[in-house]
This record gives C-alpha cells, structure tokens and sequence, in this order.
C-alpha cells in the first residue's frame, strides 16, 4: 500500500510541466538516436548526460530514460522500413517487419512493432513497481561480501548467456576492469598503473569508451558495410491502426510469454538483444503459423519487439535496488546518478523516494508518449534516414566529439574517443562483446572496494564469499551462470545416452 | 556481426591475421597492467590489500584469456576468410583519418570552426555535392550547436582564435 502511495506522489513529480516537456523531448532525440546509425541508447544517453548538468536530478533521469524508450521505439522503425536494425535488439525484428513494408503492410508492422514495444515495457514497468521494492528493502542488508557476491553474479552470467566465446568476453571484461583500475585507488588513496602520465590521473571515464566503442565504432562499421538507404514507405493512418489493434489481442501467448522472456533477461544482464532472438526463436517454434516465419508474419514481429521492449526496461530493477546496471545504457544512467550526486543502490528506495517513484511514474507515462509519438511521427523519423550518409557522417561524428569534449571539459577525452572507437571497430569485428566492457569500466571500481573490504573483514581468507546461506547461495548461483554452457551442454549428452 | 558478408571474394587481411594480432596486442596489455600493478604493490598492506592486488590478478585473468584466444584462433581449421577487403578498410580509414586529424586540431583552432571544414570535407569527399548546399550545412551545423550547447543548456565549448575575434 505504502508503494502505492509513493508512486501516486510519482506521478505528480512527473506530471510537472517541466518534467512533461523534458519527457517529450528524451522521446524524440530518444527516437532520433534510435534511427540514426552510430548513435544507439548507451552513447546517445552518455553524449546528452552532459545537457542535464544543471537539472534537477529527477528530471535529468526522466530525461535520459525517455531517450532510452525513445531509441528502443526507434530501432523499429529503420529494421521495418529499411531493414537496417538502428539498434542491435531490433535484429530479430527485420525478419519479419521488412518483409511485411515489401509487401506493402508497413503501416501493420509498424503498429505492431509499436504496440508490442509497449505493451513488452508496460509489463517490466508493472514488475518493477512491485518487485524493485521489496528487492532494495532485501538488499538494504548487505554487507561488502553480499554486494560482491551480485556483481559477481552479474558478471558471471555475461560469460555464461553471450553469444561469443567465453575467453573473449572474460578477456573484453577484464579490460574494463583494468581500464576502471588506473588512477586513484580508492581504497589507499595510492596512485596505481599512471605510469607518470598526469593525463591518467583521473582514470578512464566510462562515458567516454560509450561514446567511442558503441558510437565511433558503430559509424566505422556502417562505411566499412557500404550503407544504401532504400526503404519502403511508411502510411500510417488511423484505419491501419486500428485494423492491426484488432488483430492483436489474439496473439496474447506469445505477448505474454515475450514479456516474461524479455523481463527474464533484462534482469540478468544477458539484455534485450538475446532476449529478442530468444523470444523470436520460441515464438517460431510454439506458433501454428511457424513455418511462415520469415516471410511476413505479424506474430514474428510482436515477439521479439516485446521481449527487447520489457528486456531493455526491465534492466533498470537492478540498477535501482542493486545499483547493478542490466545492460550498457543502464550503466550510463547510473552514471549519472553519481554524477548528480546520488548513490545508487538500495538506499535510494529510503533517502531518494521523490526521484525513484518520479522515474518509475516517468516509465509509464514515458511510453504512453512514446507510442503516441512514434505512431503519429513515423513518415517525419523515416525521411531522416534519407538524407545521405555523407552528411549525416559527419554531423554524427561532430556530436560525438562534442559529447565526449563535455564530459570533463577535456579535449584528451575527444582523443580518447577515436582511440576507443577504432579499438571497438575491431574488436566487434573480431567478435569482442562490447557490453561487459562498458560495464565493467562503471562497476570496476564498487567491485573492488567490496571486494577488498570483504577480504579485509576475513583477514585475507576467500572464506566470507561461502560465510553464510545468502552470501553462499548467490556465489553458487554466479557459478552455475559461469558454467552453464558446460552444464547444458553435459545435462543434454547425459539425456541423448540412453536413447542411443 | 557481418562476417560472413564478405567471407567470399576480395583481397584483404585474413581474418586470422587480425584476430592473432589483436590477441597478442591484449596479451601485451595485460603485461602493462601487470607490470603497474606489481609497481603499486600487490600484497597485503596495513589497510588490507594494496592498490595493485585487484589489477594484478585482472592483468592475469587477461593474459590467460587471451592466451586461449590466441591457441584458439590459430587451432581454426577453416578456409581463410578476409577481415575486411581493402576497398572497405580504404572507406574506414578515409573517416579515421580526417577525424584524427580533426581531433587534433580542435584544441588549437576550436570546435566550430573545425567542425565546420570536418563537414564540408565529409560531404565533398563521400557526396561530391554542390559548394553552395556544403556552405549551408557545414555553417549551419556548428551554428545550431552553438545556439542549442552554449546559449541553452549554458555548456561551453572550446574555441578558438576565430571565435574570439568574433568577440566570444
């Protein structure tokens, strides 16, 4: 009850005029990212967290997560209309939405990819207002080895869901942690890795590698494919919606079923990309319409736009009760809580009610927005992938640097960002995960402070991780997430023996 | 993610080349962070673990992994594939280049102006279009930003003689 009286003050906080007109805005540039190649959530979010320094933190963040929405609507509509996927998660939606704008049905597609989106964010919204709760309320007990013990398992579940090899995405991973070690240990307040650089003193800033590795990278990769807009149009009239709301409802499983996918794998760090080939793959093999997968099938569209849809939101529970972020733009938003100067974690819940139930009260409203804005704005987002690629190159790549520049006021950063960039372009190519990086770089530094705080409390000894049945148990559960690949692999030869 | 795409076909670098190269390349970051870390002290210190404990074992969870990845890659028994041919690594660095060189220049000469030449470059080079519409745009856009970054949001951004010239 308590809860609900807190969002009920959520929402008056988001109802505010000014927060209203920010929450407008974040969907449009959200959208505009979303469309455009090079800029996606994570860097798109870092390179206008600098735009929200002299806000109110709880508009700053209602800003920033409608720019998150807004780039999960987006992506949509480049893979519907030109089969380019704006964003990695909207993959699995080209296969059947492009297919479908061939046909002549985009305005359906498109309704579809929306309405799913929606309803995909409306679930993990609805989840997080019930579970975050009770989940910070948990974790208010942790001590360092407990909190060490969620990053851990955080951690271990990128290597054991990524679709590239486990050394690579450990070998990705520690990198970050590296790159987060350099500078001041905040422990002994000692110097560490400078070697005498004074540029290296204050360290690496996360917001500068997303900048660099998913939006320099990103344009690299997109000249190197060779980009050719040629799309179909885009009618969306309100006949059209109208006709595919109708036909909706009776793909209420699969609705149901991506949700609670994409709501899984949001909350694990696996993100809204696996959760939408998951969710596509599963959608395939349970719909009677299965073998038309591919070829224009409506149910091909809902699912997988659900399932990144209730992933992508569903990444911000942990990241508000654990201050572990699901997936890089929920890493860059707790970025921003420190910069606003608020810790993240389960003491949010306690000192900070105004912001989080004002984000979480944004989080609906923010989509009901969306939905209204990309259904009605959809001809004006499509025209801005027609301008052509050398000059919305360039621009990018200005907004990049001006992203990075005003980070810290640093003109080494820009440099940095090329640096970052170019190490992305090739290390995507050489399928390196980008992601674990990225969040290794922000939760480096937490990780090993527990971490240490925890040995220092056992005098040394890697007993503490096992001291006790909660410690214990989210230990084993980051193993068995480490192994799992191994253990499926052996439980599945384990059950082929007998029948051989 | 696009591999495959040009599997077939095209001079270039081979894949393996790469992949080799970038291994040896972490491996050989691994060997700094672990050289600092030592440098900082990795044992255990008056306030617990010293600054390089955590780097020093991070730095060795590198060279492991990376080793791995480098017996890996060199294992691979199939058909040579190209990185990239170099008709694409010749359009990468036709971008790399002129940005690293726009980065470069940005502290001396200020973002707008540089901005501005980055642009217009971009758009004669790629586009090969008319001076009058690259005129428009490439002033158009760093006066946009000028108007959204400095006079709304009140964030300043670097600047050169030119602007102080123009009295900013």
């Amino acid at each position: 009850m308590e809860e609900l009286t807190s969002l009920f003050h959520g929402f008056a906080v988001a109802l505010q005029p000014f927060n209203i007109g920010v929450m407008l805005l974040g969907i449009v540039l959200g959208v505009l990212i979303g469309v455009l190649p090079g800029l996606g959530g994570a860097n798109g979010v870092a390179i206008l967290l600098p735009l929200t320094f002299s806000m109110s933190p709880t508009s700053a963040i209602i800003m920033l997560s409608c720019i998150y929405w807004g780039a999960l609507f987006g992506g949509a509509i480049t893979s519907i209309l030109f089969n380019i996927p704006g964003e990695p998660w909207s993959v699995a939606t080209t296969f059947d939405g492009h297919p479908m704008a061939q046909q002549g049905r985009a305005g359906e597609a498109l309704t579809a990819a929306f309405t799913s989106s929606f309803v995909g964010a409306l679930f993990a919204v609805i989840m997080i207002t019930l579970v975050a709760p009770l989940v910070a309320r948990f974790a208010l007990k942790f001590g360092p080895a407990e909190q060490f013990s969620v990053y851990f398992l955080a951690f271990c579940s990128f290597v054991g869901m990524s679709k590239e090899p486990p050394f690579k995405t450990i070998a990705a991973m520690f990198i970050g942690f590296a790159l987060a070690a350099v500078g001041l240990d905040q422990v002994t307040g000692q110097l560490r890795l400078t070697f005498g650089s004074e540029t290296l003193l204050t360290g690496f800033d996360f917001l500068i590698a997303v900048i660099g590795l998913f939006g320099i990278g990103e344009i690299l990769l997109s000249i190197e494919e060779g980009l050719q807009f040629k799309g179909g149009k885009a009618n969306i009239n309100a006949k059209v919606v109208w006709e595919t709301w109708k036909k909706l409802p009776s793909y209420w499983m699969t609705s149901l079923r991506s949700c609670i996918i994409g709501c899984w794998m949001g909350i694990s760090p696996a993100g809204a990309t696996p959760a939408s080939f998951m969710s596509y793959g599963i959608a395939k093999r349970a719909s009677k319409n299965g073998k038309n997968f591919g070829t224009g099938e409506i149910e091909g569209v809902v699912a997988p736009e659900t399932a990144a849809h209730a992933a992508g939101t569903a990444a911000l529970l942990p990241m508000l009760s654990l201050g572990v972020p699901g997936s890089p733009t929920a890493a860059v938003l707790l970025g921003g809580l420190l910069i606003w100067g608020l810790q993240p974690g389960p003491l949010l819940f306690v000192e900070q009610k105004e912001f989080v139930w004002g984000l979480i009260a944004s989080m609906y409203l923010g989509n009901i927005f969306g939905l209204i804005v990309v259904l009605t704005c959809v001809p004006l987002f499509a025209a801005i992938l027609r301008i052509p690629f050398a000059i919305i190159a360039p621009v990018i790549l200005v907004i990049c640097a001006i992203g990075a520049y005003t980070v810290h006021n640093s003109t080494f950063d820009v440099v940095m960002m090329l640096v970052f960039g170019v190490m992305g372009y090739v290390l995507k190519k050489c399928n390196y995960p980008l992601a674990p990086m990225v969040l290794a770089i922000v939760l480096g530094d937490k990780a090993e402070v527990n971490f240490r705080q925890s040995l220092l409390a056992s005098q040394g000894s890697l007993d503490i991780f096992w001291s006790n049945g909660l410690v214990g148990s989210i230990m084993a559960l980051g193993l068995l997430a480490l192994f799992w690949p191994l253990i499926s692999t052996g439980w599945s030869k384990l059950r082929m023996r007998p029948a051989v | 993610m696009s591999d495959n795409a040009h599997g077939a076909g095209g001079a270039g670098p081979s894949h393996r080349a790469v992949e080799t190269g970038v291994a040896i390349a972490i491996a050989i970051f691994a060997l700094i962070v672990i050289g600092g870390s030592i440098q900082a002290g990795i044992g255990w210190g008056a306030e617990g673990p010293r600054a390089g404990f955590f780097p020093f074992y991070v730095g060795l969870t590198i060279f492991g992994a990376s080793i791995v990845n480098l017996v890996n890659v060199r294992a691979e028994a199939t058909p040579e594939k190209t990185f990239a041919d170099w008709v694409q690594l010749r359009q990468v660095l036709a971008v790399v280049i002129p940005t690293a060189v726009y980065v470069a220049v940005v502290p001396w000469v200020g973002i707008y102006f540089s901005s501005a030449i980055l642009i217009a470059f971009f758009m004669k080079r790629l586009g090969n279009y008319g001076w009058p519409l690259i005129a428009a745009i490439s002033i158009g856009i760093p006066l946009i930003i000028f108007v959204v970054f400095e006079r709304w949001f009140l964030v300043p951004l670097p600047k050169g003689p030119i602007e102080y010239w123009l009295g900013f």
